[in-house]
């Protein structure tokens, strides 16, 4: 009885897909990023992961020498810089640094706004006054603000990749990406119209070509640790740099979750052996 | 609360309280000394998990609700902030965010063990229709909750969810004006979502109440879905189901650290984190894993039905497969509640589970995405169908042309068959 319902059930099914296939037309939509963004290793992936303060601070650096010229971090403050978990500067430092930066305070007494130096407790100076500014100043299109880039952008995995995502975490989209774009740039391959001032990258999660610029060249930011000067390192550190500034607290949460884990574990090995002796001697 | 109450007073203030308010009966008669099937499997632990759940939500919502600031120019900032400078509260809203995602794990597991053992017939009707309510108003709080951030998902999830129902002829429109407060998603609309969403968890726990009054009213079903017959079937709430359920809720809340600890974006969209921009659209525009399969079946009515256009068309189906599952005790025909002892039901219940997994694949991809040679919106167009042929002409048919398999006597036959070797056949 059960194997002639199935049958009937799979004969109807296949009949169903015969008839909407006739109807469906097989156009192929180009779904973008051309190219999946290359994995990683992350000192900050994983259970045990750990942001790489010296990485850091290089990435800091990179985002403040290149970035910042023209996009934002409004959501970062100086002060942040010398957080726990974080680039790990010295609160002195961070006084100096946030010092260099001024930025618009008032009305004073006399209902006048005046500049001062700015304060840990500021945040990052943003490149242009506005948005309008900043689509001025870049051929139209508007430098998204970094501060939660590496959150915001994630190339769909596709099944069954988020499946597996869900039991061994792959939380890195963000930065992974980030990475790949920086340093996909290449020539457009023949036939390819490239729209003018945009400029062609197979890893751009949102066409072919973006309106910015390659960002990075090897030896165009000076590091002080040995650290090697390349294109690629710039962009890794950097992307590093984007994730934290994005998920400040990831160490914090990373550890406190290892400890709250362990006890749930072993608290449910005590509550099965309490489960256990109540049930004893009562089949079920 | 159904009158087998065994609460004696042993105190001098239990006394005195007894005579002037028994709550503490009430207590020790829901929680204590209620029967309860001894043959219960860990699935029965979800409603426990589930009221946890609750529990969960509304602290977190409560403590974000006093940082967060429900104006559109400023609450995606305001998120912001609880994540990098409240104490703990990155903490506290990605307990809160992935909450929302648990609570629906829990309760579709708690929604499909009702369905596999029958939980819903009769004397459970009002028991399951409750469910129900609960369920759509999980729903109608998740969905306002998902605006709040006022990132880009939320804010055009808000747009198309909202815009459903104007295809409603002549209440449609005035019904949407109002919902959002204008002609358009914005502050007004964040401002009574919030307020919404701070009301329906509350709702929600008064349904609780008259889910478990309607619960301990006609007792659990069970694995057997036979009725209890004698003492000898049951063992008394604590400390035999308590040690259960507080075992299956740790080990729920491993699964939910998980998340929270490990991957406390995986469930999200990566677009809630760019601010709401009413001139950007966002190039797919998909709710939160949840709702997944009901839009998918809201997007497979691409066609006009007689007077009945698409848009309404799949709108009514979307509802509809909400709206069925409360006819549900009147659907299915067969005497025999548990899917155990039906070899036909089973099959046909396990297909529906697949397809309701499937349903929610389709949700995520866009229509036009090609999945083994076919359009999304064409698989999308046979798995509707099944899911109402399930409720619709499977179930009550299959009462009249299926065989059940013979059923225990009691439970607690059944239980010693299998406790001793070889009198099981």
């Amino acid at each position: 009885m059960t194997a002639k319902m199935i049958r009937w059930a799979a004969a109807a099914l296949a009949a169903g897909i015969a008839l909407t296939a006739t109807i469906a037309s097989a156009e192929e939509t180009v779904e973008y990023p051309l190219i999946k963004p290359t994995r990683q290793e992350w000192s900050f992936a994983g259970i045990f992961g750990r942001y790489d303060q010296a990485q850091l601070q290089r990435g800091y650096q990179v985002y403040k020498d290149v970035c910042s010229s023209c996009h934002a971090m409004s959501y970062v403050k100086f002060r942040n810089l010398a957080d726990e978990g974080g680039p790990g500067f010295t609160e002195d430092a961070v006084k100096v640094l946030a010092a260099t930066y001024a930025i618009e305070a008032g009305p004073n007494d006399a209902g006048e706004m005046f500049e001062r130096p700015r304060l840990p407790s500021d945040p990052f100076p943003s490149p242009f006054p506005n948005d309008n500014a900043a689509r001025a100043a870049n051929g139209g299109a508007l430098p998204p603000d970094l501060s939660l880039i590496a959150k915001a952008r994630a190339v769909h995995r596709g099944f069954p990749w988020f499946v597996f995502d869900m039991f061994w975490p792959y939380q890195e989209q963000g930065p992974d990406y980030i990475a790949s774009l920086l340093t996909g740039y290449q020539d457009p391959p023949e036939g390819v119209e490239v729209p003018e001032g945009t400029y062609y990258n197979p890893h751009f999660i949102n066409g072919v070509s973006l309106r910015m610029p390659p960002p990075l060249d090897d030896d165009l930011v000076e590091y002080s640790d040995g650290t090697p000067q390349t294109k690629e390192q710039y962009a890794t550190d950097v992307s590093a740099f984007l994730m934290w500034a994005a998920e400040p607290h990831l160490d914090a949460r990373k550890e406190l979750g290892l400890k709250v884990m362990l006890y749930l574990i072993i608290f449910a090995g005590i509550l099965y052996f309490v489960k256990r002796q109540v049930w004893r001697g009562t089949p079920h | 609360m159904s009158g087998h109450s065994t609460y004696v007073p042993k105190t001098a203030i239990g006394k005195w309280f007894e005579a002037r308010l028994p709550v503490v009966r009430l207590l020790h008669d829901t929680a204590v000394s209620y029967p309860t099937p001894r043959n219960l499997n860990a699935l029965w632990t979800f409603g426990g998990i589930l009221a946890m759940m609750l529990v969960v939500q509304i602290v977190t919502g409560i403590v974000l609700a006093m940082h967060y600031a429900a104006e559109s120019t400023i609450a995606f900032r305001s998120v912001e902030s609880i994540m990098r400078d409240v104490n703990w509260g990155w903490l506290i809203r990605y307990l809160h965010a992935n909450g929302a995602s648990m609570f629906f794990i829990a309760v579709y597991i708690h929604i499909f063990r009702g369905l596999y053992y029958g939980s819903y017939k009769a004397p459970r009707e009002i028991l399951w229709i409750l469910g129900v309510i609960i369920y759509l108003l999980m729903m109608a709080a998740a969905f306002m909750g998902y605006v709040l951030p006022w990132g880009q998902m939320s804010f055009w999830g808000a747009t198309v969810i909202t815009n459903f129902f104007t295809a409603l002829p002549i209440v449609g429109q005035p019904i949407q004006t109002l919902l959002i407060g204008g002609f358009s998603v914005d502050n007004a609309t964040l401002n009574r979502f919030f307020s919404l969403h701070y009301l329906l968890p509350f709702l929600i726990a008064g349904v609780v109440v008259l889910h478990v009054w309607a619960l301990h009213v006609v007792g659990q079903n069970n694995p057997l879905g036979i009725d209890v017959k004698s003492e000898k079937d049951t063992v008394p709430f604590t400390p035999y189901a308590t040690s259960k359920d507080v075992l299956w809720i740790v080990l729920f809340m491993i699964f939910y650290g998980w998340f929270v600890f490990y991957q406390p974006n995986f469930l999200g969209h990566p677009d809630n984190y760019i601010e709401a921009n009413p001139l950007s659209t966002p190039a797919h525009i998909v709710p939160e894993w949840y709702f997944l399969p009901f839009y998918a079946i809201l997007r497979a009515i691409d066609f006009n039905i007689g007077p009945i256009d698409s848009k309404l068309g799949g709108v009514l189906a979307m509802f509809g497969a909400i709206a069925v599952l409360a006819f549900l005790p009147w659907l299915d025909t067969s005497k025999v509640r548990s899917g155990r002892f039906r070899p036909i039901f089973k099959v046909a219940f396990w297909v529906f589970g697949v397809n309701a997994l499937f349903l929610g694949y389709l949700g995520s991809q866009a229509t036009d995405a090609i999945i083994a040679g076919l359009q999304a919106v064409s698989w999308a167009k046979l798995s509707t169908f099944y899911y109402f042929a399930y409720f619709l002409v499977i179930l009550p048919v299959l009462g009249y042309i299926e065989k059940p398999k013979p059923l225990p006597v009691s439970i607690n036959d059944a239980i010693l068959a299998k406790s001793v070797p070889g009198s099981a056949h």
